[in-house]
């Protein structure tokens, strides 16, 4: 009964929250309604590395090569097929970090806690150095720049993406995909995973193949993760090796710890409190400096205080904004 | 194909040289490690952080080791500052915190040095500019003074750890933290002061290296990643072995600079850890666990 009772109320506030995310970009100018889709997207990112931060307990930094995979993926479609296929662009996407993911978890998941994140960040330190410096293929420094494709069903009925009908799109990919993890996380190999977590020595011995497991955790995260680079490359309409590089892994990291690792929500909320702490302090500064007439301070570096603040969230806060909230409204 | 010895000879020595200051860094970060079990992120921003010191008191002074030992110092107090405001009330967390928390200090530290010191390069001096020839090439004695010198401050760090008084207390630490605090060792401090003796040799590196490249906010950044490497093949806080392991890198990457970019020469590196993880995840360099 109470189990039913809060099946409801999930659906209300997601029905509520999904209602509200659908008519935001109605009333939003241009650029926030453009902010507000790249939430949505790395939200997504930050979401698929839950799987492995949140219920396998293996923090992943090396997040950004599968982006960046899917990113290159979604280009590559784009740039050889004419005319540009949307559904080809997220084939090529998947395709694209699948392998990559492939390649890092079967390597990477003999190795627990720090040395795990620590091969992972190398991992996608390499592919930053290959699509760096393979300029012919990748574009290098400059990446590569590609129109958008179309949406709709080639051949049948088409439309151009607005960037109101973008984040529709954008919003149903990420809502379903939280639907689909959440699915995961809830079913018997989404407890297995949690049993990782908990206590790998036994799960082991009560007789899961605790690697195999691992594994399919990695490639399931870095599809997502994939999925959010092929988004990212229809938003923005280039592939850029920057995005590939390790700091992005660590901003992802930190999406998790402010919004909550496990819980799947929290990464976007933690994306969404970053993202827009970050807008707002890069306005401040050259607010204040006008206002107070102090013109030093419109230079002032607006990720330093942005640092500090998460700093004392990782100390003070290490629940999350969610798993704080939800402590203040149980008390 | 005709194997072009010159050039092996050149990149032996230049290998030997990078080696000597990458496991200067690497030393500091493997000893963090193997004491506090803190992945030091913000060890290559305390590198660059000594480089920009190095610059500000050479422009002050004029006296290039003058500037190698007050960046050290200076940058020590500032990581002896930053370990008990950030990483010692998150002593007994999960290792996940401190990893961030010290990503949150190479944010902070990386967006200050853009601010401070602005996004041009900046130069040091060389202390003397002799060279000698080494067939082809004038090389410079600066170099080699470089690895001597770094090479000497490894040793007097091995000689503290063994004979030193608050060295003894740090293997002791290292061992068992516990039963250390319970025979009155100062645990917290000795956390303290090794965090600021690996700022001090990250920062005193990154002095000895700034001639040779210029000194720019994101310098820290390669080396952070090399010397990850290195502490893992080398075996996570075994310090003996990172020493071996920098060496052995960067001679694997100066020579595949002969027949690639040296850009691309970090994927040697990598797969030498990959390899080394498959293999032997414990370590290159440290005994077989029995």
């Amino acid at each position: 009964m109470i189990l039913k009772r809060h099946a409801g109320v999930f659906w209300a506030g997601f029905a509520v929250v999904i209602a509200l995310l659908l008519l935001a970009p109605l009333v939003l100018p241009e650029f926030w309604r453009r902010f507000l889709t790249e939430i949505l997207i790395w939200g997504l990112l930050a979401m698929s590395s839950d799987i492995l931060i949140g219920y396998t307990g293996m923090v992943s930094f090396g997040h950004s090569a599968f982006f960046g995979l899917g990113m290159y993926g979604a280009a590559a479609a784009l740039l050889t097929v004419k005319p540009p296929n949307l559904w080809l662009a997220i084939v090529y996407g998947l395709a694209g970090s699948a392998a990559v993911a492939l390649f890092v978890a079967y390597f990477s998941t003999r190795l627990r806690d720090i040395y795990f994140a620590i091969t992972t960040l190398i991992f996608s330190q390499i592919f930053y150095v290959v699509i760096f410096t393979w300029t012919d293929v990748t574009g290098g420094e400059n990446g590569l720049a590609f129109s958008r494709p179309r949406f709709g069903i080639p051949g049948l009925w088409t439309t151009p993406f607005t960037s109101t009908s973008l984040h529709w799109f954008v919003l149903a990919v990420v809502a379903g995909s939280y639907l689909v993890l959440r699915r995961i996380t809830h079913s018997p190999f989404g407890m297995v995973l949690q049993s990782i977590r908990e206590n790998e020595a036994r799960t082991r011995a009560v007789g899961y193949p605790v690697e195999r497991y691992k594994i399919v955790a990695v490639m399931l995260s870095g599809l997502f993760a994939g999925l959010a680079g092929v988004l990212y490359a229809l938003q923005n309409r280039f592939a850029a090796p920057d995005f590939v590089y390790f700091v992005v892994s660590g901003e992802v990291v930190i999406f998790n710890v402010m919004g909550g690792i496990g819980t799947l929500v929290g990464p976007i909320v933690g994306a969404g409190f970053f993202l827009g702490l970050r807008e707002g302090l890069s306005r401040l500064f050259p607010y204040l400096a006008t206002t107070l007439h102090l013109p030093n301070l419109a230079e002032f570096p607006y990720l330093v205080p942005l640092g500090v603040v998460f700093i004392a969230m990782v100390i003070f806060m290490p629940q999350g904004l969610l798993g704080f909230a939800k402590r203040w409204l149980n008390r | 194909m005709q194997i072009p010895w010159d050039i092996i000879i050149i990149q032996t020595v230049n290998g030997i040289v990078t080696g000597m200051i990458l496991a200067l860094v690497a030393s500091g970060l493997t000893l963090i490690f193997g004491i506090m079990d803190v992945v030091n992120f913000a060890h290559g921003e305390l590198f660059m952080l000594g480089a920009y010191m190095g610059v500000v008191t050479l422009a002050a002074t004029g006296n290039f080791w003058l500037a190698l030992l007050s960046a050290t110092a200076i940058v020590a107090l500032l990581g002896a500052l930053l370990q008990v405001v950030t990483l010692r009330p998150l002593l007994g967390r999960d290792p996940l915190y401190t990893i961030l928390a010290t990503f949150g200090i190479s944010l902070v530290l990386q967006n200050y040095a853009l601010w401070q010191f602005g996004p041009v390069a900046r130069k040091i001096q060389e202390p003397f500019s002799g060279q000698f020839t080494l067939f082809y090439l004038q090389y410079p004695w600066y170099r080699l003074l470089i690895a001597l010198l770094s090479a000497a401050m490894i040793g007097g760090l091995y000689l503290f750890l063994k004979y030193g008084r608050f060295g003894v207390w740090i293997r002791a630490t290292t061992q068992d933290r516990v039963m250390a605090q319970a025979m009155g060792i100062p645990v917290p401090w000795v956390h303290t002061g090794v965090f600021a003796m690996g700022a001090g040799m990250a920062a005193a590196s990154g002095v000895l290296f700034g001639p040779l490249v210029g000194v720019n906010h994101t310098m820290g950044l390669d080396w952070v990643l090399k010397a990850f490497i290195v502490v893992v093949v080398g075996g996570m806080g075994n310090l003996v072995g990172s020493i071996a392991a920098s060496i052995f890198i960067s001679l694997l990457e100066a020579y595949a600079s002969i027949w690639v970019s040296p850009s691309q020469a970090i994927i040697v590196s990598s797969i030498v850890l990959i390899l080394t993880l498959l293999f032997r995840p414990t370590g290159l360099f440290v005994p077989t666990p029995k």
